[in-house]
């Protein structure tokens, strides 16, 4: 079983890479788990077609600690299982907290079964703090993937995640795999991503075009490959999902300091436009 | 035992051993047990509470009363909001108090719990009342928990309402009851009419009757608290527990404050009858000019007992800052002093105190007991005083030792005796005279034992 976590700036496209990801992965005929570590439990719509099951955090909240498996996983396209922690509502309570109970809760009841290939772990924005780093804690996820695109924001963000990463490393064993480039279609895109996946000591895994069709498939609550299959979109996401099926690029990354990462941004032009 | 505690100093960073200080919501549980009719109420899990009921009812030996916000997993992912809800609805039906005075916890802190919003957005029933204090114990100590739950009550009951009540209100600070009544006593027979809030005798130093009473008949009452913001000034005794409430106070009814010291040892005592005094325009009374002469007279007799004695003390800085101050007029050289509260305010008052008796001390805040028993290996000193965690250095070390302060869990009755006052500065030298001379009857030659001393 491989256990992957993603990470990236919020709005970047988590969710819908992971999503579009796994579905090319299920095509493959893999068993695919799917953890969305979000309090706003989004992280499935496209593979279930909609927001269709209760989150673990619900659960708990409604009836206690009796859950039950069936009543917080369900399966959806291509096999693929899926599990929201969900959360506490906006400005109340503990998101960390609430990520480390669900995780535990899945555990415990048996929800890693043995024919799992890949269990991925969709995790919101940066790593704020203890409890979004569950996913990379204590041996889960042994491998991480971030997503980022060309603009500045956006490696910051992965610069710091790397930060996290870096940390656990050690004790938790985990590694990055690398940076899937979800392209904003920036002048200079590929060179400068690839430029930073190198001064991270990983490498740029994929590079995802921007397309319309995301976004249509995504009104429609569905993945790329789902929607419309013989689009040259579907196949970046199959591109992609062979790409880190065959990864075998595991490293600490070596995390920028500010001016490094701002000397690289220059360097590709993006501080001209 | 201690024996192992290595005279050599190590750099240490975050870690500290055996430390001089508890948790905030100790002190804020003792605060709000002050108040007639009052329960404190722990917001965060169930074991801070048992804890922190269980640490005041081994030093007070009397029944700590306490609700809690029980917390679960789930609380502290969704937040502590519906449990409290429950809470104040459950205490009120079963257990009735007037008014419930809520701590928070490290918990209820960490995850953010808004308390404002939480009392306001609930159903209280007719009549009653709920205040909140902030006390995560990452910050401070039970001191500040104490001045916090002072200062939580004042924020939301005092209210200046033009009706001046000709009173002057009297913070006591994390002191035992006997020592809130013999303040009182002071005040009384000078005739100077006041409030003292907080006030915990009559509550936890309660008469044994036969019947048991959630709520004893002692304590402030909530509506002598309301009214503190019409009396003519509020005297703080001791800054750090006391001070923040009276600036407060200041701040919201134009009350003017006077931060003094825990009137404990004469010059202390002096001071705050001089304040009260010079504030009300009463006359000392004879009577109490006696119990002054007596303490002077008993220095004069007996100050070959304690003069020139080396002393280590450790607590919370009010006592320690004027203890240190009542040592020293004693004749006695306090070595080192060291509180668990954080506060530079505390070194360089006692350095100022160290420096202008000529004494070459040590002095600490947010120190531990681990560096207090280096010191003493370091250079010994020939009395250790401060509360009961002290004996262990005590014995390690084989010096005389004095319980004086909180916590004391191996000795009675001593809540019951005052140590403020010129009677508690008669006790403090007792206690002290009676120590040192007991350890030289037991280290001397048997032709030395003197009948007369």
């Amino acid at each position: 079983m491989r256990q992957v976590a993603i990470y990236g700036k919020g709005g970047i496209g988590k969710s819908t890479t992971t999503q579009n990801l796994t579905a090319g992965l299920g095509e493959m005929g893999k068993n695919i788990m799917i953890v969305g570590c979000d309090p706003k439990a989004d992280s499935t719509r496209l593979v279930l077609h909609g927001l269709a099951q209760k989150s673990v955090l619900d659960t708990l909240r409604e009836e206690g600690e009796e859950v039950e498996l069936e009543n917080i996983m369900k399966t959806g396209a291509f096999g693929i299982r899926c599990v929201e922690s969900g959360g506490p509502e906006p400005g109340v309570g503990c998101a960390g907290r609430g990520i480390i109970t669900s995780i535990n809760m899945l555990e415990q009841l048996g929800a890693y079964t043995d024919d799992l290939d890949y269990v991925f772990y969709d995790v919101l924005g940066d790593v704020v703090c203890g409890g979004f780093a569950m996913p990379i804690r204590e041996g889960k996820a042994q491998e991480i993937y971030i997503v980022a695109s060309g603009e500045m924001m956006a490696l910051y963000a992965a610069n710091n995640i790397s930060k996290g990463i870096q940390k656990y490393a050690n004790t938790g064993g985990c590694r990055l795999g690398g940076i899937i480039c979800n392209s904003r279609k920036v002048d200079g895109e590929k060179e400068l991503l690839e430029a930073f996946a190198k001064e991270l000591g990983s490498q740029l895994i994929y590079f995802v075009p921007r397309e319309n069709l995301v976004q249509r498939a995504e009104i429609n609550k569905k993945t790329v490959i789902d929607f419309a299959p013989s689009e040259p979109q579907a196949d970046a996401y199959r591109g992609l999902a062979r790409a880190i099926d065959g990864n075998e690029m595991f490293v600490v990354p070596k995390p920028m300091v500010q001016d490094r990462l701002e000397e690289i941004l220059m360097e590709h032009g993006l501080m001209d436009i | 035992m201690l024996d192992y505690t290595p005279k050599e100093y190590s750099k240490r960073e975050a870690l500290s051993i055996n430390p001089a200080k508890t948790c905030q919501p100790v002190g804020a549980m003792y605060a709000a047990l002050g108040v007639n009719k009052c329960l404190p109420h722990s917001h965060g899990s169930q074991g801070c509470c048992s804890f922190h009921r269980m640490f005041l009812t081994r030093n007070f030996r009397d029944p700590i009363m306490a609700s809690t916000s029980s917390f679960t997993e789930g609380s502290a992912v969704f937040g502590g909001g519906s449990n409290l809800k429950t809470s104040i609805k459950n205490v009120f039906s079963i257990y009735n108090p007037d008014i419930l005075a809520v701590h928070t916890t490290c918990l209820s802190e960490t995850i953010g719990d808004d308390m404002n919003s939480l009392i306001s957005g609930t159903q209280i029933p007719d009549g009653k009342i709920v205040i909140h204090a902030n006390t995560p114990s990452y910050q401070g100590s039970h001191i500040t928990g104490f001045s916090n739950m002072v200062k939580g009550f004042i924020k939301y009951l005092a209210a200046n309402t033009k009706t001046p009540n000709g009173k002057l209100n009297v913070i006591p600070g994390f002191v035992n009851p006997a020592d809130m009544r013999e303040i009182k006593r002071l005040l009384k027979a000078m005739g100077v009419p006041f409030t003292m809030f907080p006030d915990t005798s009559g509550v936890i130093d309660a008469p044994m009757t036969g019947k048991f009473e959630m709520y004893p008949a002692g304590g402030t009452k909530v509506d002598d608290i309301k009214d503190l913001g019409n009396s003519e000034a509020t005297l703080a005794l001791g800054s750090f527990a006391s001070a923040e409430g009276a600036y407060d106070l200041e701040k919201k009814c134009k009350v003017p404050a006077k931060i003094l010291k825990t009137p404990i040892g004469v010059k202390a005592t002096d001071d705050f009858l001089m304040a009260v005094a010079k504030l009300t325009g009463k006359e000392i009374p004879a009577e109490i000019e006696e119990e002054r002469g007596q303490v002077v007279d008993i220095m004069v007799d007996c100050h070959y007992h304690y003069h020139g004695k080396k002393v280590a003390l450790f607590g919370d800085p009010d006592l320690l800052l004027a203890l240190t101050e009542f040592t020293i007029s004693m004749g006695m050289i306090p070595k080192y002093v060291v509180t668990g509260t954080p506060g530079d305010s505390f070194e360089k008052e006692i350095k100022a105190m160290m420096e202008e008796a000529g004494i070459d001390g040590k002095v600490k805040a947010l120190g531990d007991l681990f560096t207090l028993q280096q010191w003493m290996k370091e250079e010994p000193v020939d009395l250790l005083m401060g509360g009961t965690h002290g004996k262990y250095i005590a014995r390690a070390e084989d010096v005389p030792f004095v319980r004086i302060g909180f916590p004391i869990l191996d000795r009675s009755v001593h809540s019951y005796m005052p140590i403020t006052g010129y009677k508690g500065a008669l006790r403090i030298i007792e206690l002290i005279s009676n120590a040192l001379l007991d350890r030289q009857e037991r280290d001397c030659a048997d032709e030395d034992l003197e009948l007369i001393m």
